[in-house]
């Protein structure tokens, strides 16, 4: 057990935790966040994913220990819907996710990537996005999500 | 159940107008959030929940709005506002007013959850007729207090009103909000997607409607994007316990034993075990999953080599016996007609396994206590979860509660009833409340599979190239080996585990579409399961269960026979196609597809990169779709790309077309995935796809570019289903593009690049 600090969405936390459980344990459990999904438990689909110091990382293989002192982000601190993250009201307003349970993966991945890279092609984004999945298969509403946002963020 | 009903009363408005308040102390805040909101709408004694009572599909809240009481449930394409349209308009009332409850067993009758795409087809019925059955009696409430005869007088947005003096008014409110109608409709005695009521109110004409066929937005979204929706993973109460329910990788295997002192060091987890069923609970769900990775048990093999190996499969089917047949469609002189051919044409399709794969294992929250049992549930049937939990627990189903919430995805009987089930058992052994969840591999590797089957065509051409005979033979594993929901605990693992015995039904089905051959027979036979209990390779409902795999072999049959005959895709259907919807389907499919007519595949096939299109149609239910793929096919690597689909959707009349299309989209992505990617893979003793990497589904980057979507609206016809039909024709489009493409037929699933390697190895 090891006491670890950290913020999320802003605000200091600490948790008492095996140092290598993973963090979306940490959020989920320990800090009754109900905002990053378990989806596969091996970084291969994206429900779990947050930002850590910008930087979208998957919760689900992150241990603990590694995120001492650093910022994570998640879904629901990105944008409330008074203060949207582009993304987020493209989302809506494109009517993208049916079930929804990926949709940490895709918005938090590609906001991170289009703030570095604003005016993406569609296969930079194609590729930005690889190894997130979509069970409902809404692939085309998130590519035109996507590209309502950069024209915003343009 | 969630918290997308009555945003307009504030919590506080909700305590001080429900008085009395069911508010459950230890349930999750939203739940009691729900419960407040029903309580609200209706003060005094509401009548039972019988689809006899009106008040059980309708209220009005002292602040007029109205609550919609829906028994299915609405998985994102846009049911929950569909629902709201349809009320709305029969009530008159504005849309926004319209709350819809979906999906809990203590609110909403059973209509069968999500199933068969029934959800507009079926399950808007009775809401019509009681919405409209609803203002008949309000407008007669009106008439007795304003003294004006019902012909004078006018509904708008929930007033009713002197035609000649807007003046004398009535609102919903003032004449019923609050109360009850204490009214009795006439009940089909059916329960499930059948369920309808009759009332004395005649419904509108489709020319009345205001908002029914105008798009609009679904109200679930922004709760997902922000983050603020809750989902059945999300459900917590005090004291509950994390569990993981330990399955053998191995089918068919039996716990010799257990031992416990493998998991002492994990804090306070522990074996919950009964008979085969075994789990691990503990307070931390990080300490449940280490438990449930350290638990030694030792096992037995009830039985060696329990599957045939997986490159055999197809040969398995061929042998297999037969243990029931049925010619769905029988008619004329097959025989003669094969005797006097000029030519026949054979061939034979194969699919496999499929998973449901959803986006997340499941996930059930159970507590079971002396007085009721509660399960929140992501299982789209919560109705059926009551009662398999009721047998699996002996109580009686009203003291059995079962709410769904928005889970981790459905598109079927998937792993969503089998958790269901482990929680109620589990919450029962430990005397507490349990939350489980699988871990991937139990999302991927034990849940209920699409069947594996291998389909036969054959046809006799005259020497004018006209058919004059044909066949489609199905033949594979029942689509119903578990049943399609969890009411009896023998179809699921965890009652499979204690010992139930097995209860399978033999099902499959034959191609839906109107050719006209003279000579005709469609049938389908059943094999016997590889095993007859717990296996991960047991089928049930996926997705337009059985429809792709049928389509992928009839569709692209079709189009070997206009390749025989020298005729064009297109052309060839028209001609045999026998309904005149089905024609009108296919015609606009292809004029937005821009089709070009073709009597034989693209000539050059130069370049690195083929190109071609391919059509195929249906019909499911009711609705008919046809769709135009294109693609492109990369020589070298193997790969295919469906880069434009073009649909033409004809399911009578359309509610929302914006929710309609994003619906379709997604039917036409997820069967390209199927098409592309999907199989399950096994060895003799297991199967060996348990995640991403060993099953994988289609990812962004190949994504169609464009899919073009082309509604056809038939207001004079009722709505039939759109949840699936569009999902049963992508793979023929894509397999008979392939084949315009290369000249090669593509006759078995996945159309991985190794198979397209080597069938364009064979060109």
């Amino acid at each position: 057990m090891a006491s670890i600090k950290f913020a999320v969405d802003g605000r200091s936390v600490t948790v008492n935790a095996d140092p290598s459980m993973p963090l979306l344990y940490a959020l989920r459990n320990d800090l009754g966040m109900s905002n990053p999904h378990f989806g596969c438990g091996l970084a291969q689909c994206g429900a779990c994913t947050v930002h850590l110091d910008g930087e979208p990382v998957r919760s689900c293989v992150m241990p603990l220990s590694a995120v001492t002192g650093r910022k994570v982000t998640t879904l629901r601190g990105l944008g409330t819907p008074e203060k949207p993250h582009p993304l987020q009201a493209a989302y809506v307003e494109e009517q993208v996710p049916q079930c929804g349970y990926c949709i940490n993966g895709w918005i938090m991945t590609a906001a991170a990537f289009l703030k570095k890279k604003p005016k993406a092609t569609d296969a930079e984004i194609r590729d930005a996005l690889a190894g997130l999945k979509c069970r409902c298969a809404t692939h085309a509403a998130i590519m035109r999500a996507i590209r309502r946002a950069q024209t915003q963020m343009a | 159940m969630n918290a997308r009903i009555d945003l307009s009363l504030s919590r506080r408005e909700f305590l001080k107008a429900s008085g009395a308040l069911v508010v459950s102390a230890g349930g999750p805040a939203f739940i009691g959030e729900t419960l407040a909101q029903t309580a609200a709408v209706s003060t005094g004694s509401k009548p039972p929940l019988l689809p006899t009572e009106l008040d059980s599909w309708v209220a009005i809240a002292p602040n007029g709005r109205v609550t919609a009481f829906f028994g299915k449930m609405d998985m994102g394409q846009s049911l929950d506002i569909a629902i709201a349209q349809i009320v709305a308009d029969e009530l008159d009332v504005d849309v926004a007013k319209v709350d819809v409850v979906m999906g809990d067993t203590a609110l909403t009758c059973n209509q069968g959850g999500a199933s068969g795409s029934t959800g507009i087809q079926t399950g808007a019925r009775p809401l019509r007729s009681a919405a409209a059955e609803a203002r008949r009696l309000l407008v007669q409430s009106a008439s007795q207090k304003l003294g004006l005869p019902v012909e004078q007088l006018r509904v708008d947005d929930g007033v009713v009103a002197a035609v000649s003096d807007p003046a004398k008014k009535a609102s919903y409110a003032e004449l019923i909000g609050g109360r009850h109608f204490h009214h009795q409709v006439e009940w089909n005695k059916q329960i499930g997607n059948p369920m309808d009521i009759k009332v004395e109110a005649k419904p509108k004409s489709p020319s009345e409607y205001r908002v029914v066929g105008k798009s609009l937005t679904r109200r679930d979204l922004p709760g997902k994007v922000y983050r603020t929706e809750k989902y059945v993973t999300d459900v917590s109460l005090p004291k509950m316990l994390h569990a993981r329910v330990i399955r053998c990788s191995r089918a068919a295997c039996t716990v010799a034993g257990v031992d416990e002192s493998s998991i002492k060091n994990v804090k306070g987890a522990r074996v919950v075990r009964e008979k085969d069923f075994v789990a691990v609970v503990a307070d931390h769900e990080w300490n449940a999953v280490r438990a449930s990775r350290m638990l030694k048990i030792s096992w037995k093999e009830a039985k060696k080599d329990p599957f045939p190996p997986m490159a055999e499969i197809y040969d398995h089917i061929r042998k297999a016996p037969v243990v029931k047949r049925e010619d769905a469609v029988k008619k004329g002189d097959l025989d003669g007609a094969f005797k006097t051919a000029a030519r026949v044409v054979e061939a034979e399709y194969e699919w496999p396994f499929q998973s449901h794969a959803s986006m997340g294992p499941a996930c059930a929250v159970a507590d079971v206590r002396a007085d009721g049992v509660t399960v929140w549930t992501g299982s789209q049937k919560p109705h059926f979860v009551q009662t398999g939990v009721a047998r699996l627990l002996d109580v009686p189903p009203e003291k059995v509660r079962a709410i769904w919430v928005t889970g981790p995805g459905s598109y079927g009987r998937n792993d969503a009833g089998d958790a269901a089930l482990d929680a109620a058992l589990l919450s029962k052994l430990t005397g507490r409340p349990v939350r489980v969840q699988g871990m991937r591999n139990d999302g991927i590797a034990w849940d209920p599979k699409g069947p594996a089957s291998v389909h036969r065509g054959r046809a006799a051409l005259d020497a004018s190239g006209k058919v004059i005979g044909y066949e489609f033979v199905s033949k594979g594993f029942s689509r119903r080996n578990i049943d399609t929901n969890e009411s009896d605990p023998r179809d699921s693992l965890a009652g499979m585990a204690i010992g139930l015995p097995p209860k399978p039904s033999l099902d499959f089905g034959v191609p839906a579409e109107s050719y006209g051959f003279d000579n005709k027979l469609l049938a389908w036979e059943v094999i016997p399961p590889l095993l007859e209990a717990s296996s991960p390779l047991r089928s049930s409902h996926l997705r337009d269960p059985v429809g792709p795999q049928i389509q992928f072999g009839s569709e692209q049959f079709i189009d070997e026979l206009a390749a025989a005959a020298g005729e064009d895709p297109v052309a060839f259907r028209l001609k045999y196609v026998t309904a005149p919807r089905d024609a009108a389907v296919i015609k606009a499919a292809a004029e937005k597809g821009g089709w070009q007519p073709r009597q034989a595949p693209r000539a050059d096939r130069s370049g690195d990169t083929l190109s071609g299109r391919g059509i195929a149609y249906a019909q499911r239910n009711g609705t008919i779709v046809a769709v135009v793929a294109e693609i492109e096919v990369e020589r070298k690597s193997g790969r295919i790309w469906g880069k434009k689909f073009t649909v033409a959707h004809d399911c009578g009349l359309v509610i929302n077309p914006e929710g309609l299309r994003y619906t379709i989209e997604g039917n036409v992505v997820q069967g390209l995935s199927r098409t592309l990617f999907e199989e399950v893979r096994f060895d003799r003793e297991k199967v060996t796809s348990v995640d991403w990497l060993s099953y994988p589904i289609l990812e962004i980057r190949d994504a169609p570019e464009t899919i073009e979507v082309v509604l056809i609206n038939h207001p004079e016809l009722a709505p039939t289903g759109a949840g699936e039909p569009s999902i049963r024709v992508i793979p023929a489009a894509v397999a008979n593009a392939f084949f315009d493409a290369t000249g090669v037929r593509l006759r078995r699933v996945p159309l991985t690049p190794e198979r397209v390697k080597a069938a364009l190895a064979r060109a």
